[in-house]
């Protein structure tokens, strides 16, 4: 069957949530997927939009990725611009092609409405909503004084939000008498400009704008309607949204009066191939300028392509938690009041600036609505109580009252029903976090990848934690951080046991702290600790049968049961004659040869017994082993640096030697990447490891806790313009800290996620030492570069270990199940289906 | 065709690794030896293949119990066989051949059906 198109028009946020949810389907394997974007950009978060001007760039605001749409098949086209739509031939246009469809999905969001003022298409006059629009106001923003933003709603505040961390003295012009006039009253406006007045924002409400002129002291002039002016660099429009329904009305579609593409139910337009979705579909006269509801729709509509005649939108909570400049502000349901007979009940700290207002059915049962300014604490339990409808307590009032006033904790999650939305940006309820966990989830982790709970806004997170702990502990799930069924520790408690109580095999350890034989769990882990610890060769009798396969024989197991051998570049740094070395040994054994990520070379396909006759030919050339085997420091990578680069401005192939032979052979719970850059412009990449370097003019800046693969992880910042020693005696510290507390199979990115009090307990501990460990911690690692020996040197000088090393003990014969065959000139091995064909 | 069980000498004990494996090569295929000096009994024996990862590979795999049960743990892609009956934990369709294996003097003998070669891989 010749698959069917579908095309999406806009790859904003809800754009592309309908293709992730879609993609997911059955149904999707009917269509061939075509999304086209105008703009040049993968869709991205615009709700931390402001955070732009702070430290995220765009991958960081990235929802997804290229290789996400690659993967699911979608022919992703960005910066091309649909023009047309012909509904009659069913294509679409655009300078580049015209586009067959069967099923079209519009996704074109909204555009910022800018007030028809006399004067506001001049320069300096802006918008605030994608990247570019942002682009344009630091540009426009540079070296200036003064910027205004037109509007006092939500986005407006994000706006003066951009233009205060560009260092603007921002204002805010607001036509309403208060700010935010959808979502407060009188009263929580008053809260929330007082707040933003002290935060050295200027509010100005009541204030109609009359034309834009040409200013005197600074760029341009506001002549507002009660004959008073303003003057400023700069004007963001930020007053509404208008539905991006341009496209649609050319083609004809129904179109609401004041905008917005007439949808129905399930989100089809007023021709049956046609759907909208987010804000540019109008659904019962409404535009819903909110992501959540934009997402539902797309949820919606990706189950109506797989033939689901239930689905359905229905209309969407318009409760927002948000915090505008540093200022908490939610507003629940019917905020007004708006419900007949509806009653209030108020609480007002001028002091604190705290304002709270419930809005409660005529009967006091239920809550209608909530406004809150200052303190969203009690934001999740309101919306709780005003979603599912439960009943409130005897004395209401006791939700909103500070506790130390009588208030009543927050509702605990036993109090919700299965039916309580969660997460509502991907519309998880309390019942689908009790399945997931039913089905066997036991961690916040895997929940939230499970079932997306909490990944999108991340507002619902706290209230997560608290559904999925007291799920877990009803069901008599003790959260164990048992390591495995033979110790019932952690692995930092075991290290603290082996450490304080001098323990030295794992012998002893189980016999003192555990029970039974041990695992492949657990053996590895204490041979990690016990050689962290004490550091003896991973090879002593006591230690073989606790090491995973690639530790006993030092090299990376492949797929056919053959090795891999990684031998230490340091730095990547290598002699022509080394490089001869590793060719020639290639080429004697066969070996397929490859360079690694980390600036070495991989050698592929060595045999059990070829191993120690290999390693005695590199020791020899000089080589040492490089610990591509275990979990610990495999390469510190460098950029060429000062030396040879014009950039560059520290030596950092030299700084990246002396860390890694400072480092390799140190055992931790996983294994640790490291990179220097000699210069700003980061060649060596070492944001994306555990521990980065980066030169600069004065020294060296630290990031640690970075990480690529799976899930990569931006490094943080963590000292700057350290001398080499201030260097060196940080990172002892911050390693020595990981080793000893990281749990197994913990990279640096997730230890420090996890640790209490984040990076900054981080900093606390290490550089104010608050624990007074730094001594302690950096005579361990003392010891360990003390004791470093080459493992393969001691292994190919002692017969006995080399012994090990063979593939059968009583038979010299080759494994006669490898199968080998030839590509791009090397060899590797064969496929499965390939050795059956020849067996 | 005999199934009279043969017992063949593999090795010595000196060629064992306490609380590890070592691969032999009997007239039954590529096996793997076990040897438990605190546990009784202190030698397994069962094939070396790993017909998940389809390779020779059983006997570098980690040794321990699994709920009491003695076990090894593949090291390509960590199923778990018994030692005792060869049967992959994880998945119940999965089983490796097992073999009695005794000491006599130093000399470690497993025991293999004539004509069993033909049933494993080789």
């Amino acid at each position: 069957m010749s698959k069917k198109n579908l095309i999406v028009i806009g790859n904003g946020m809800v754009g592309h949530h309908f293709l992730e949810q879609f993609a997911d389907t059955p149904g999707a394997a009917n269509y061939h997927i075509t999304v086209f974007g105008e703009e040049p950009l993968l869709a991205y978060d615009r709700v931390h939009l402001s955070e732009y001007f702070g430290e995220a760039t765009h991958a960081d605001l990235a929802l997804g990725t290229a290789d996400w749409y690659r993967d699911n098949h979608i022919d992703l086209r960005l910066n091309e611009q649909v023009t047309a739509i012909d509904r009659q031939h069913q294509r679409v246009t655009t300078p580049q092609g015209q586009y067959p469809y069967d099923e079209l999905v519009l996704a074109t969001g909204s555009y910022p409405f800018v007030p028809p003022i006399e004067g506001n298409d001049q320069p300096h006059c802006l918008v605030y909503r994608t990247l570019a629009d942002l682009d344009a106001i630091r540009a426009s923003a540079d070296g200036v004084k003064t910027g205004v933003v037109v509007g006092g709603g939500l986005l407006g505040l994000e706006a003066a939000n951009a233009l205060k961390s560009l260092g603007l003295e921002a204002h805010v012009v607001e036509f309403a008498p208060r700010l935010m006039p959808v979502q407060l009253d009188s009263d929580g406006g008053a809260v929330l400009k007082q707040k933003i007045v002290d935060l050295g924002v200027q509010v100005h409400t009541e204030k109609a704008t009359q034309s834009i002129v040409p200013g005197g002291q600074a760029r341009l002039r506001m002549n507002f309607n009660d004959d008073s002016h303003l003057e400023t660099d700069l004007i963001v429009f930020s007053a509404g949204i208008r539905p991006q329904d341009a496209l649609a009305r050319s083609a004809e579609l129904v179109i609401g009066e004041r905008g917005g593409i007439v949808v129905n139910n399930q989100c089809t337009t007023s021709d049956p191939h046609i759907h909208a979705i987010g804000e540019c579909a109008l659904w019962e006269q409404r535009i819903y300028g909110l992501v959540a509801p934009g997402y539902t729709m797309a949820r919606t509509l990706a189950a109506c392509l797989n033939g689901d005649a239930e689905a359905a939108f229905t209309g969407a909570d318009m409760s927002t938690k948000l915090k505008l400049l540093g200022v908490d502000v939610g507003s629940i349901g019917d905020a007004h009041g708006q419900t007949p007979g509806a009653r209030n009940i108020r609480f007002n700290d001028e002091a604190a600036g705290h304002y709270r207002r419930m809005v409660i059915s005529a009967d006091g049962k239920t809550l209608l609505g909530a406004i809150l300014v200052g303190d969203n604490g009690p934001y999740d339990t309101l919306l709780q109580y005003a979603l599912n409808g439960i009943k409130l307590p005897d004395h209401p009032e006791t939700l909103i009252l500070p506790e130390s006033e009588g208030g009543a904790p927050a509702l605990g999650p036993d109090a919700l029903p299965d039916t309580a939305a969660i997460c509502s940006c991907h519309n998880v309820t309390k019942g689908d976090i009790c399945s997931a966990i039913d089905a066997g989830c036991s961690d916040l982790a895997g929940i939230k990848s499970g079932t997306k709970a909490s990944t999108g806004c991340g507002g619902c997170a706290a209230l997560l934690k608290n559904v999925v702990d007291n799920e877990l502990e009803k069901r008599g799930v003790e959260v164990s951080k048992d390591l495995c069924e033979h110790f019932p520790y952690s692995r930092q408690e075991l290290f603290h046991l082996v450490k304080v109580n001098g323990i030295r095999t794992f012998d002893t350890l189980i016999e003192q702290h555990g029970k039974g034989r041990g695992c492949d769990i657990c053996k590895p882990t204490v041979g990690s600790i016990l050689a962290t610890c004490w550091n003896e060769h991973i090879l002593a009798t006591d230690h073989v049968p606790l090491q995973d396969t690639n530790d006993t024989f030092m090299a990376n197991m492949q797929k056919n049961g053959t090795y891999s051998i990684v031998p230490r570049i340091p730095g990547g740094e290598i002699t022509p004659d080394k490089l001869i070395v590793l060719g020639q040994v290639a080429k004697d054994y066969g070996l397929y040869t490859k360079i690694t990520g980390g600036q070495r070379v991989d050698l592929f396909g060595a045999t059990l017994s070829e191993l120690p006759e290999i390693w005695e030919r590199l020791i020899a050339a000089g080589f040492e082993t490089g610990h591509a085997y275990g979990k610990s420091l495999r390469t510190v990578k460098s950029c060429v640096g000062s030396t040879w680069c014009r950039y560059g401005v520290q030596d950092s192939v030299g700084m990246a030697i002396r860390l890694e032979d400072r480092y390799k052979g140190l055992r931790s719970p996983h294994k640790i990447k490291f990179a220097v850059s000699g210069c700003t412009r980061e060649c060596a990449e070492a944001q994306s490891k555990d521990i980065g370097v980066i030169a600069t003019e004065n020294g060296w800046n630290l990031y640690v806790c970075g990480n690529g693969g799976m899930r990569p992880r931006h490094a943080d910042l963590f000292a700057t313009d350290l001398n080499d020693d201030e260097l060196i005696r940080t990172i002892d510290r911050v390693l020595m800290f990981y080793v000893r507390t990281g749990d197994r199979l913990q990279r640096t990115s997730v230890w420090l996620e996890n640790l209490e009090g984040g990076l900054a307990y981080l900093k606390e501990v290490i550089l104010n030492d608050s624990l007074g460990l730094g001594e302690e911690l950096e005579a361990h690692i003392g010891d360990i570069v003390g004791t470093y020996q080459c493992e393969w040197k001691t292994v190919v000088e002692d017969p006995e270990k080399r012994k090990r090393f063979r593939e059968f003990v009583n038979d010299e014969r080759k494994d006669p199940v490898q199968h080998w065959v030839e590509e791009r000139g090397q060899r590797r091995p064969a496929a499965t289906e390939t050795v059956e064909e020849m067996a | 065709m005999s199934q009279q069980k043969q017992w063949q000498t593999v090795c010595e004990t000196a060629d064992l690794v306490a609380n590890s494996g070592i691969a032999v090569w009997t007239p039954a295929g590529p096996v793997a030896v076990f040897y438990c000096p605190d546990e009784t009994p202190s030698l397994y024996a069962i094939g070396h293949f790993d017909p998940i990862g389809n390779a020779n590979v059983l006997a570098r795999g980690i040794v321990g119990d699994i709920k009491g049960e003695p076990v090894v743990a593949s090291p390509l892609y960590k199923q778990h066989y018994s030692l005792l009956s060869g049967q992959c934990l994880e998945d119940a369709s999965v089983k490796v051949p097992t073999y009695a294996v005794q000491l006599d003097g130093d000399q470690v003998q497993v025991a293999v059906h004539a004509g069993q070669r033909e049933e494993c891989a080789a």
